[in-house]
């Protein structure tokens, strides 16, 4: 073989191992698939309330880990619920949010993550009764927060017994509970909302796997001027 | 190094000499006075205060020597330079080589300057509440009453109310991503704000639930590093009104950058209403938190667990893990 075949071979045989490593490495740098934004800010006109409709499920059911815990988002554009934790929002609005909660829960390690904060008028309901605070050490315990650590917002997710529905979209046919409370946007930005439960089993402390993954059980509010 | 030179040069070296001691002094007045009271990180508490003077203290030392390098450069550039006819022999040049006179200055002078440093900086450190820095669970300087403040809270009978010039104590826990913090001289309510009252010593408890973080009020100038059944103690005294941020500064996972909140420094009566309203609003919830303790034991099934006390009865005591207890 001349000189250039034989440099031809070796730089071939590089780019392949090359490109193998890099997608050995983004596989495992890149667990989750990338979302979008669920854009909610054409949904409604100019300075009414948003309706944000979010569900929780004790395992995904599909993709590289189907076993984790997630959110899911209810698309207002479309009507199904995507696998995405990034929303756009309207800022200085009234967002009425709705969760529909179908994992298990547990105490809490942290019992002030039972404290409804942050909400208009500081409660939330489950299933239509109002509460503001949940005793994680009754009934089913609390199975995840939704947490916006900006707004000092926390509701507690009372969870289910057991975990029937194992893959996502959970229908309602399946045990869930109904949360709803409504908060506002403040100014432009971004703001991280996630889970106060260290609730990714099988990871040091919980809080690893799903817990430190985007588009599992933390996300962004990208809010924008409305 | 005058004696060994010409007339002229000796000239040259008295002239640099006078130039660098008036400059330094405007320097170091105007540094002083002008910008001084303006440096990082201000005077919101004892510490802070500490920490601007440190910077002061070594910006009023290190002036002189940038500005006696600078005039150097600068005086040799204009008065020494080759190209200029009849330039005079520099001083400090190969004459100066072997100069015992000159080595031994200089070797006193910087010595004296880097061990007097030395001595101030430790000086500093040793001060009665500490630098702000966390002292672990068994600190060295705490400030009078710090101790008494600390077992009252731990037995639950701790109290403060404006112009008893008691030490309050505040626990900082850490969790993934976000501070909370107990005041367990007023019931033991838990909070995400972290309000304090003006001219009173607080006592920071810093702890972790899960992974290691870092407290860090920078305007405060306190830092702790808050470990996992560890207690990290840290003093300081407010003296100002005003918001300060905490951050955390130890990776600690997917939302470390977003792990900060903002604090307050109200006045002794503003900071009374304000913990009363809360632990009266908290009421419900704060009868669900384990009592209040210098660490919490995360449970044993890691997910999703219950956080519990670890039975320590005294302050400052080593940490001892009861394991986890599952509520009844």
């Amino acid at each position: 073989m001349s000189k250039g075949g034989r440099l031809a071979v070796v730089l071939v045989a590089f780019l392949v191992v090359a490109g193998l490593v890099v997608f050995g490495v983004a596989q495992l740098l890149v667990p989750g698939v990338p979302g979008g934004v669920v854009n909610f800010t054409d949904t409604q006109a100019a300075g009414q309330p948003v309706h944000l409709t979010v569900q929780t499920v004790g395992s995904i059911g599909f993709g590289n880990h189907p076993t984790w815990v997630s959110y899911l988002v209810k698309n207002p554009h479309t009507g199904k619920w995507d696998h995405d934790t990034s929303w756009e929002l309207p800022a200085n609005t009234v967002i009425d949010m709705t969760v529909y909660q179908y994992d298990s829960g547990s105490p809490l390690r942290n019992q002030e993550w039972g404290q409804v904060q942050g909400t208009i008028g500081r409660d939330a309901t489950l299933n239509g009764k109002s509460f503001k605070v949940y005793d994680s050490y009754t009934g089913n315990g609390v199975g995840h927060t939704f947490a916006i650590p900006a707004l000092n917002l926390s509701v507690p997710m009372v969870g289910v017994a057991g975990n029937p529905c194992a893959v996502a979209p959970c229908h309602f046919n399946s045990p869930h509970n109904i949360e709803t409370f409504s908060f506002k946007t403040p100014g432009p930005g971004s703001y991280n909302w996630q889970c106060f439960v260290p609730c990714a089993l099988g990871y040091l402390f919980g809080n690893g796997g799903a817990m430190s993954t985007q588009n599992y059980m933390g996300g962004e509010l990208e809010v924008v001027a409305s | 190094m005058a004696p060994e030179t010409t007339q002229g040069e000796t000239n040259h070296f008295r002239r640099i000499v006078y130039i660098w001691i008036a400059l330094s002094v405007v320097a170091d007045l105007l540094f002083w006075f002008l910008v001084g009271p303006h440096v990082p990180p201000g005077r919101m508490t004892s510490s802070a205060q500490g920490d601007q003077l440190d910077f002061n203290i070594l910006f009023v030392i290190g002036l002189p020597v940038l500005i006696g390098v600078w005039e150097w450069l600068a005086y040799a550039a204009f008065n020494w330079n080759a190209k200029k006819k009849d330039a005079p022999e520099s001083v400090g040049g190969p004459k100066a080589w072997g100069n015992k006179r000159t080595e031994v200055s200089w070797i006193i002078v910087t010595s004296v300057v880097v061990v007097c440093l030395a001595c101030f900086g430790i000086v500093e450190l040793v001060v009665l509440q500490g630098a702000g820095g966390g002292e672990g669970p068994n600190p060295i300087w705490y400030p009078h009453g710090a101790i008494q403040a600390e077992t009252a809270a731990l037995a639950g009978t701790g109290t403060w109310s404006p112009n008893s010039n008691d030490v309050l104590p505040v626990q900082v826990i850490a969790q993934q991503w976000k501070f909370t913090y107990r005041y367990p001289t007023f019931g033991g309510f838990e909070s995400p704000e972290l309000i304090l009252p003006d001219d009173t010593s607080i006592a920071f408890n810093v702890t972790s639930l899960d992974v290691i973080h870092s407290f860090w009020a920078y305007q405060l100038e306190v830092k702790a590093d808050a470990n996992p059944l560890e207690n990290n103690v840290a003093f300081t005294r407010t003296q100002q009104l005003g918001n300060f941020v905490v951050r955390c500064s130890e990776l600690c996972g997917l939302w470390h950058g977003a792990m900060f909140n903002y604090g307050t420094v109200v006045s002794q009566a503003a900071f009374e209403k304000w913990a009363t309203a809360t632990e009266a609003a908290n009421a419900a919830n704060t009868k669900d938190l384990p009592p209040f303790a210098w660490t919490y034991v995360p449970d044993a099934n890691g997910a999703a667990g219950g956080y519990y006390p670890d039975g320590n009865v005294t302050p400052y005591s080593p940490v001892e893990i009861y394991g986890a207890k599952q509520p009844s």
